[in-house]
Formats: C-alpha cells, sequence, structure tokens
C-alpha cells in the first residue's frame, strides 16, 4: 500500500515547521512542498540581520540537505496556480500536476500596500522577503534620506534596516497617534518614541499620506495636511495582507477581509484541505506571530496522526529588540482603570516605562507593557498565564527588590508543571524538568531533546535556571564540574595538578579525568598549567584555545590579528613608524584598542612568524591579547605633563604591566593608573585600578566594563607602591586559584561568601595564613615570563606549524578575501 | 552482488606534519580537507575544512576529543565552538549540519586521505 500524500502549499517559516513536526513524529505519509520563492525557507523574524552581515544562508531554516535527508520533495520557485478538488490534484507553474491526500496551505502573508497615487513610483518598496531587501539594498546605496510607512512592529525592524544601511536620514511615519498601537499604550510610545529619537530616528505620527511626489521616482511625500517630506526611498511597512487567492479560487472559504477561514482544527471548508500561518483567519483574527503559526501545524500533525488537538486562540504576548530598546507586552496590556488597578513605574532619564495592570482584589496579574527595560518580561508572563498569587507588593515584580536577598532561580522553580517556558516551539515547564530528571545535566542536550530555546532563544536564563532547580532538588550535587571529562571544579583539578606536579594534558586527563578531553576541559587544564608552572604553551599548541593555538586573534575568514605589547601605552616615534610598516608590508588594517595598544587585523596565517620576527627586531613583545591573560595597564599622562597629575601614572603603569604581562588567568585582566581623582584612565572599571592620591595610592579591584559593567571597589586607601604591588600579588593570585573557568574578576567576587569583607581580610589581615605563599608563587610566575613569539620566531620547528596547507606551506588560503574600506582593507566572508 | 567503491588514495604529508591530538589542513585541487593525528587513541580522521555554521575554513584548526559515554570522536571549530563527530560528520551541538568525512590510511610514515 502506498503511503498518503501531503502536499505542503508554501515554503516559509510555518511552512517549514510544519514538515519539522510531521517526520518527527510519523514517517508514514509521502511529503511534498511547493514553495514560491527561490530559497529554502528561511527565519523571517530575523530578516533585519540580513543587512547587519548575516548571509541569506545563515537565516536558512534547514540545512541544504535536510529535505533530501527526510525523503521530502521540495519544489522550489514553482508556486501552485490552482488546486482541483474534485480530482484531489494541483498544478504548478511549472506545469507539474499531482495528486494528494491532504493538502497544507501555508502560503503565508504579503505586504499590505494601500492605494495612495504614486504609489508605483521607483524607489518605493516592501519589506518582507530577502528579494526585497536585495532591491533595497541596492537602491539605498545612492539614497540619503529614506522613510518607513507603518510604525509598528515591523515598520521599526524596517528602520532599522535603513539605519544599518547607512541612510543618513531616516524617518518612520505612522497614521495613528502613536507608534506600536496593537502592541502599547500612549505613554509606553511616547517613551519609545524618544528613545528612538535620541538614536537618531524622525517620527512623524498622525500623518496620513495622500501622493508620492516625484517624476518617475519617488522624491517626496505629500501628507494630507499638506506638508512635504523630501525623501529618496519609501519602505511600505503598513500591515500584512493573508495570500487565499489561491484558496478562493478553487472554492474554499475565505473571510470578507481576507484569510482562509479555518476551524479549531485548522481545517478549510474541505476537511482534506487545512491552513495554517498568517493565511489562516481564525475566529476572525490573522495571527501574524510565529508561535500560533507553529502552534497550528503541531495541531495538523496531530490530526493526521490520529490524535485530538484543537487550536484556542493564542497568546500574543511578545517581547523583542526594538533597534535597541526592549519592546514587551504581555496579557492584558490595554485593560484599564476601574476593570483593574493599574501601577506606572517611568523613568525617563533612563527611558524606562512599566505598567502592570491588576485585578482590583490585587490576586492575579492580568497584563502589561514593557519599553526600555523588559527583563522581567518572562516571569512576568508565566505570572498571568498560570494565575500565581501576586506577593503583597506587586510593585516589587517590576521595580525589583529592595533591599534584602532574593535566592536565585526560586521564582521558575515555583511555577506549575504546565507553564509554557518555550513559547515558540510550546514548551513546558514539565517537559524541561522531565528531561534533566532523565539524565540531561546540559543545555544544548535540553534542547536537543526539547526544542526549547531554538527559535528565539528569550527562554533559555529561565531553561538555565530549570536545569539548575531540578537538579538541586534532586539531591544532584551541583558542583561545577570542568566537563564529562573532569569530575572536578576547577579549584580542585588546579590543586591536584599543583600537588603532583603535572606538567601536561595527557598526564592530568590519565590521573583525575576520562575520555579523551574536549574544547572545554583542554584549554582550561593549559591555563591552569601556566598559571602554575608557565611553560611555552606552544609546547602543547593542541590543548589550546583558539587565539593561544596560534598566538594571535582568529577574526571572520580566518586570517589573525596581531597586538604587540605597548606598557602603559607609552611609545616612541620608532616604534610607531615599525607599526606602521610592518603594517603596510603585509597589508595589514590598523587600529587603536580601547587598551592603548595598536592592533593589527588581516594577517595570513603563515604570515605571523614574519610580522612578528620584524616587530620583536624593533624590539616589541607579545601582547598576549589572544591569552586568557594580563592585557593591557592603561595610564593617563600624569604628573609628568598634567598639570593635574599627583604622581606619575605612566611610570607606575609600565611597572605594573611589565610584572604581571603574560600572567595566565581564569579569564583576561586589565589595569589601569591615573594620576588623580579624574580618572582619565578609567581605572574604576578594570580588574585592578590605582589612583593617585596626596599620600600615596588607592587600590580598587574587580571592577569590569564589558556586558555587565561593575565598578572597582576600595580595596586599601593611601599606600605606598611596595605595599600596593604586594596586595596585587596576593589579590592576583588568589583569584587565579580560586575562580571558576572564564570568570572575570568582577563575577568572582559577586559570588564569593562574605563579599569584599571577606576579600579584604584575606589580603590584607592574611586570615587565610596564605598571603606568603600567595606572594611567593606570584613571583615565581614574574620570574619565569618568557615572550612567547620570541620563542616561536627563533624556533624553525615551531615555525612551520604557522601554514594553511600541510602540502603546499608556500600557499595561503585562497578563500581569504579582502576589500576596500576607507583606505584600508576588511576581510570579505 | 558486491558493490566496489572507487577510492582515490591521495598522499597528504608525513606522520610527522601532523601535530599530536590536532589537525592540519590539506590542499586538494579546490578542496580544503582537515586531518586530525587523534594519537591518543592512535586513530586518524578526516573531514571537509569548511565549518557549515559560519563557512569558515577552519575545522583543522579546531581541538579534538570525545563526547559521551561511547567516545564519539569529535572537533570543534575554533570560531564558535559547534562540534562535530568525526566518524559521521554529524553536527554535536543540537543544529542540523552534517560535514563530509574521508576515510584516512597510514603507510610507512605517510598519510593518504581517500577521495571518491
Amino acid at each position: 500500500m502506498s503511503k498518503p500524500t501531503i502536499i505542503v502549499v508554501g515554503n516559509g517559516m510555518v511552512g517549514y515547521k510544519f514538515c519539522e513536526k510531521l517526520v518527527a513524529k510519523s514517517s508514514a505519509f509521502n511529503i511534498i512542498v511547493f514553495g514560491e520563492e527561490p530559497r529554502r525557507a528561511y527565519d523571517r523574524v530575523h530578516l533585519s540581520e540580513y543587512f547587519a552581515g548575516k548571509s541569506a544562508d545563515d537565516l536558512s531554516m534547514s540545512s541544504a540537505s535536510w529535505y533530501a535527508d527526510h525523503d521530502i520533495q521540495l519544489h522550489l520557485d514553482d508556486p501552485i496556480q490552482e488546486i482541483n478538488r474534485a480530482n484531489k490534484t494541483i498544478h504548478s507553474l511549472k506545469g507539474v500536476t499531482l495528486g494528494y491526500d491532504y493538502l497544507v496551505l501555508a502560503t503565508g502573508s504579503s505586504a499590505f500596500v494601500p492605494d495612495i497615487p504614486g504609489i508605483e513610483k521607483e524607489g518605493v518598496f516592501v519589506y518582507r522577503t530577502i528579494e526585497d531587501l536585495e532591491l533595497i539594498k541596492a537602491y539605498a546605496f545612492n539614497a540619503k534620506n529614506g522613510a518607513v510607512m507603518g510604525g509598528g512592529l515591523l515598520g521599526l525592524e524596517a528602520a532599522k534596516a535603513l539605519i544599518d544601511l547607512d541612510i543618513k536620514q531616516t524617518h518612520v511615519i505612522e497614521f495613528a497617534p502613536r507608534l506600536m498601537p496593537r502592541q502599547i499604550d500612549a505613554a509606553g510610545s511616547a517613551m519609545l518614541q524618544s528613545k528612538l529619537s535620541a538614536l537618531g530616528l524622525n517620527i512623524h505620527l498622525n500623518k496620513s499620506t495622500a501622493r508620492i511626489a516625484g517624476d518617475h521616482k519617488i522624491e517626496a511625500l505629500q501628507f494630507n495636511d499638506d506638508t512635504l517630506l523630501a525623501v529618496d526611498m519609501l519602505v511600505i511597512s503598513a500591515g500584512i495582507r493573508p495570500r487565499d487567492e489561491l484558496a478562493k479560487l478553487a472554492g474554499l472559504q475565505v473571510g470578507t477581509r481576507g484569510g482562509i477561514m479555518v476551524n479549531e482544527r485548522m481545517q478549510t471548508s474541505d476537511d482534506s484541505i487545512f491552513s495554517i500561518g498568517e493565511c489562516a483567519l481564525f475566529d476572525d483574527m490573522i495571527y501574524g506571530l510565529v508561535a500560533p503559526g507553529y502552534e497550528m501545524a503541531e495541531v495538523v500533525v496531530a490530526q493526521l496522526i490520529g490524535t485530538d488537538k484543537a487550536f484556542h486562540s493564542f497568546d500574543m504576548s511578545t517581547k523583542l529588540k526594538l533597534i535597541g530598546v526592549d519592546v514587551a507586552s504581555f496579557g492584558d496590556a490595554f485593560i484599564a482603570e476601574p476593570a483593574c488597578r493599574t501601577i506606572v513605574f517611568e523613568d525617563t532619564h533612563k527611558g524606562v516605562y512599566k505598567r502592570i495592570n491588576i485585578s482590583n482584589d490585587g490576586k492575579l496579574l492580568l497584563g502589561g507593557i514593557l519599553v526600555g527595560d523588559a527583563d522581567a518580561y518572562n516571569m512576568l508572563l508565566q505570572t498571568v498565564n498560570n494565575k500565581i498569587a501576586l506577593p503583597p507588593n506587586p510593585e516589587d515584580m517590576i521595580l525589583g527588590l529592595r533591599g534584602g536577598e532574593q535566592s536565585e532561580g526560586a521564582g521558575v522553580m515555583s511555577l506549575p508543571d504546565d507553564a509554557l517556558i518555550c513559547s515558540c516551539e510550546a514548551v513546558s515547564k514539565g517537559t524541561i524538568c522531565g528531561v534533566v530528571n532523565d539524565g540531561a545535566t546540559s543545555l544544548d542536550t535540553i534542547k536537543k531533546c526539547t526544542k526549547a530555546g531554538t527559535g528565539c532563544g528569550g527562554c533559555m536564563p529561565m531553561v538555565k535556571d530549570l536545569l539548575a532547580g531540578t537538579m538541586k532538588a534532586n539531591g544532584q550535587y551541583i558542583k561545577n564540574v570542568v566537563c564529562e571529562h573532569f569530575d572536578y571544579s576547577r579549584q580542585e583539578l588546579y590543586d591536584l595538578v599543583k600537588i603532583n606536579k603535572l606538567k601536561n594534558y595527557d598526564l592530568v586527563l590519565d590521573h583525575f579525568g576520562k575520555g579523551d578531553g574536549c574544547e572545554t576541559c583542554k584549554p582550561l587544564v593549559a591555563s591552569i598549567l601556566s598559571s602554575l608552572w608557565n611553560d611555552l604553551i606552544v609546547k602543547q599548541d593542541t590543548i589550546q584555545d583558539s587565539n593561544d593555538r596560534y598566538l594571535a586573534n582568529i577574526q571572520k575568514g580566518g586570517t589573525y590579528s596581531v597586538v604587540p605589547r605597548i606598557p602603559g601605552g607609552e611609545i616612541t616615534p620608532e616604534k610607531l613608524i615599525t607599526i606602521g610598516q610592518v603594517a603596510q608590508k603585509y597589508g595589514l588594517y590598523t587600529k587603536i584598542t580601547g587598551g592603548q595598544r595598536i592592533d593589527l587585523f588581516g594577517a595570513h596565517v603563515s604570515d605571523l612568524p614574519l610580522i612578528w620576527e620584524e616587530l620583536i627586531d624593533a624590539g616589541f613583545e607579545s601582547g598576549h591579547a589572544y591569552g586568557k591573560a594580563l592585557r593591557t595597564v592603561k595610564s593617563c599622562v600624569g604628573s609628568t605633563w598634567c598639570r593635574f597629575g599627583l604622581h606619575d601614572s605612566v611610570s607606575f603603569a609600565i611597572e605594573i604591566e611589565e610584572r604581571y604581562k603574560g600572567l595566565r588567568s581564569p579569564h583576561k585582566l586589565k589595569g589601569g593608573v591615573s594620576g588623580c581623582i579624574r580618572e582619565c584612565a578609567e581605572a574604576q572599571s578594570k580588574d585592578f585600578g590605582i589612583i593617585a592620591t596626596e599620600k600615596g595610592w588607592n587600590l580598587y579591584i574587580c571592577g569590569n566594563g564589558g556586558s555587565k559593567p561593575q565598578h572597582a571597589q576600595l580595596l586599601a586607601a593611601d599606600i605606598d607602591s611596595k605595599t600596593l604591588i604586594k596586595y596585587l600579588d596576593r589579590f592576583l593570585m588568589f583569584y587565579i586559584k580560586t575562580a571558576d573557568p572564564l570568570t572575570r574578576t568582577a563575577t568572582w567576587l559577586n559570588k564569593m561568601e562574605g563579599g569584599m569583607s571577606y576579600l579584604k581580610n584575606v589580603i590584607i589581615n592574611d586570615s587565610l595564613g596564605i598571603a606568603e605563599q600567595l606572594e611567593e608563587e606570584m613571583q615565581l610566575l614574574v620570574d619565569s615570563f618568557h615572550c612567547e613569539w620570541k620563542e616561536v620566531v627563533n624556533n624553525p620547528a615551531l615555525r612551520s606549524r604557522f601554514t594553511h596547507f600541510v602540502n603546499a606551506p608556500g600557499e595561503k588560503d585562497p578563500t581569504v578575501k579582502f576589500e576596500g574600506m576607507r583606505e584600508q582593507v576588511k576581510a570579505v566572508w | 552482488m558486491e558493490t566496489i567503491i572507487d577510492i582515490e588514495w591521495v598522499l597528504a604529508c608525513y606522520v610527522d606534519d601532523v601535530p599530536e591530538n590536532g589537525g592540519v589542513c590539506m590542499k586538494h585541487g579546490h578542496e580544503q580537507i582537515a586531518i586530525y593525528n587523534f594519537s591518543r587513541r592512535g586513530e586518524w580522521y578526516a573531514t571537509q575544512n569548511l565549518c557549515p555554521h559560519k563557512q569558515q575554513m577552519s575545522l583543522s584548526r579546531g581541538m579534538i576529543g570525545s563526547a559521551g559515554e561511547a567516545c564519539e570522536p569529535k572537533v570543534a571549530c575554533p570560531f564558535h565552538k559547534k562540534t562535530f563527530s568525526l566518524l559521521s560528520g554529524e553536527c554535536l551541538s543540537g543544529d542540523d549540519y552534517k560535514i563530509k568525512t574521508y576515510p584516512v590510511k597510514v603507510t610507512d610514515g605517510m598519510v593518504y586521505v581517500g577521495v571518491a
């Protein structure tokens, strides 16, 4: 007996997801897919990333071989023209006629284009497909001013795209009196508007367009109030229109304002034809988000394999980042007093607006809106969906607890089992905890088993908390073990390696590990070995992390960047000239780094030893920019030149950088020295910061820039240079010995029981009795410093490792390509 | 019936050219093939050099290791640490990629890669 045939009309996100869900559940069907576009289904939600550097392939939902691997026939660039319901056949543009048992219409939607005089002019675009984007991109090249018609979610996405295309003046034209009228209220919109205006977007509300002016191409928009806006191009994003023309032609019932009518089983008026996604009209509503589309796909799959599942009105809560601004709306966002009570928090300084609507009895959360800071979204949404009783002070939910401690992750664990954690893939808390109970111990495994977090990824922090919480509840000892190969924490392994005097990775693995190692434990052990013995890392090159392997930072396209050490940021004219000459000779892109050094990009792997040979000849040393090691000690010019300077900050920065250069640690280390309280070296944002005072130096530790900036805290005030170095020795060595892998000093301190007062006690009062030992261990590392690049340059065997092709050593990777940019080069890839 | 697949063995390099528990890249016409010397297990593997995640010619510079109880040999791309089985070529990081694998043989200190 042959398998029943399912023909899927449309290869968008939902059409693809239907195939994925069906093949995962059953192999009893013969699946044939027709798509109108020339490429496989791609991620339309992240379309604007196409302009931010993602390729069409990056956005693809599946690999090229996926359809073939699952025996699915895929016809691209071939839209279905006709359905013959009597004979149960379809007919395509390219002339394919096939019979079906079931038909799934996933034809999606097209951009709604309003009927405005002049809309056909050159320079007017819609924003829907990769082809549309390519047209926009080509045209934007010669455009200075651009406008987007529509201030909704998609319109703002399109505006982001224009900004990414370097359009100088980008305008958003909205007919309604506020932005995103379907998601947020007037106050939220005002906040969003002021944030977006600050980012350079010109927003025009209450504007309806009367005419598109221009000769044959667009030159201006004329509005109903007779004002004129000169633009070179226009992108229309004024809503979507369901693609129901094929269904209409086949005599299926469609809505008066468009959309293929379906019941709760996604059946159309013909029960062997289903419709899903943005073309389907359920209960008088078109669902223009991807999550309900996936849910519809799931419902159809359930019908086909004989289980029962119905579609109910779908939660349209959403959280997104628009041009860098968080916007979220959840539950009943617009319900207002007297039907509920509303708590509003507004901070015009930071551009944050939060509103929650709670029931009149104060027990339940009904919905709300977040603009500018949507960190609380996941928990708020869960509280609405699961009807969780509100705390006595519900304002805490948007303001955070003020004072008092909160145990991390407890919030998520208190949710009921059916709480939906991943709404893209409809994965509940129960499902996630279930796989953890069945032995999953990593996020990757959970992703693989449940698909949670594989859509927008917004639920990952909750999944992580669930993993930790469930393991803890099961009495599983959550030790921060290194990876599957070592049952120890980094600190334990550090001690074991030290006591047993192990000097290479294989010995460590044989003694204390199992299996053959991996990309997690190899660099970690490499770092421990360096921190303990300070051997040349290239002797064990294959356990080093990507950048350490070639003593340079791997960059897009596979070339490397080179950073010579410039201690304290002080450099002679002669050395500057050398850097310029080397960069010229090897065709490198040069840029000043944040740490007062010069980075040279675009070096072929085989050129690295040649480049370094020249740099070393001129007196340079490795800058260790590739290592989890001390990077730079930034300095201001200090008392030698500055009229405010109290001490010579440059000399001291150089002394400190020379002392700790190349020091391997759990994560990178940065320092700074400022000559006075004006703090021009920004020392308080560093792992250690030193600021001159009238009486000596203040030492600050555990500061951090990066994604979670944190100011360094004062460890000791008004100390002399010698004491300062003693304290620094103790601090750095204690960090190196006890921190978890890839943990910066700030996070290390935040996790430390007792915090700063404990650390002060260890470093200054020697409460653990280890101060002397820490100083000795540091002195050993200082004394055994070597420039890694000098060793490589002078060792022919090590040098020969720096080749791309083993069988053609002189040849460079032909796939590396550059193009010009502002008189320099950049990688093409 | 017996199926005979014609494998052409191409000389890649000497055994000594490949670092222990590491990889090198070989040029074969327009193809780039990564060869791995899994010396800890006395095994050799070869795959395409291109990482399908971000289209980088990089796998030969990746770290090798093993995954799971069965000690599946794998390589991690140096760019974003996507891992691939050296046996099947399948992506072990939960993505839907698959890379090409090639047979390797070692005779008299010479490494050969089998191309179809």
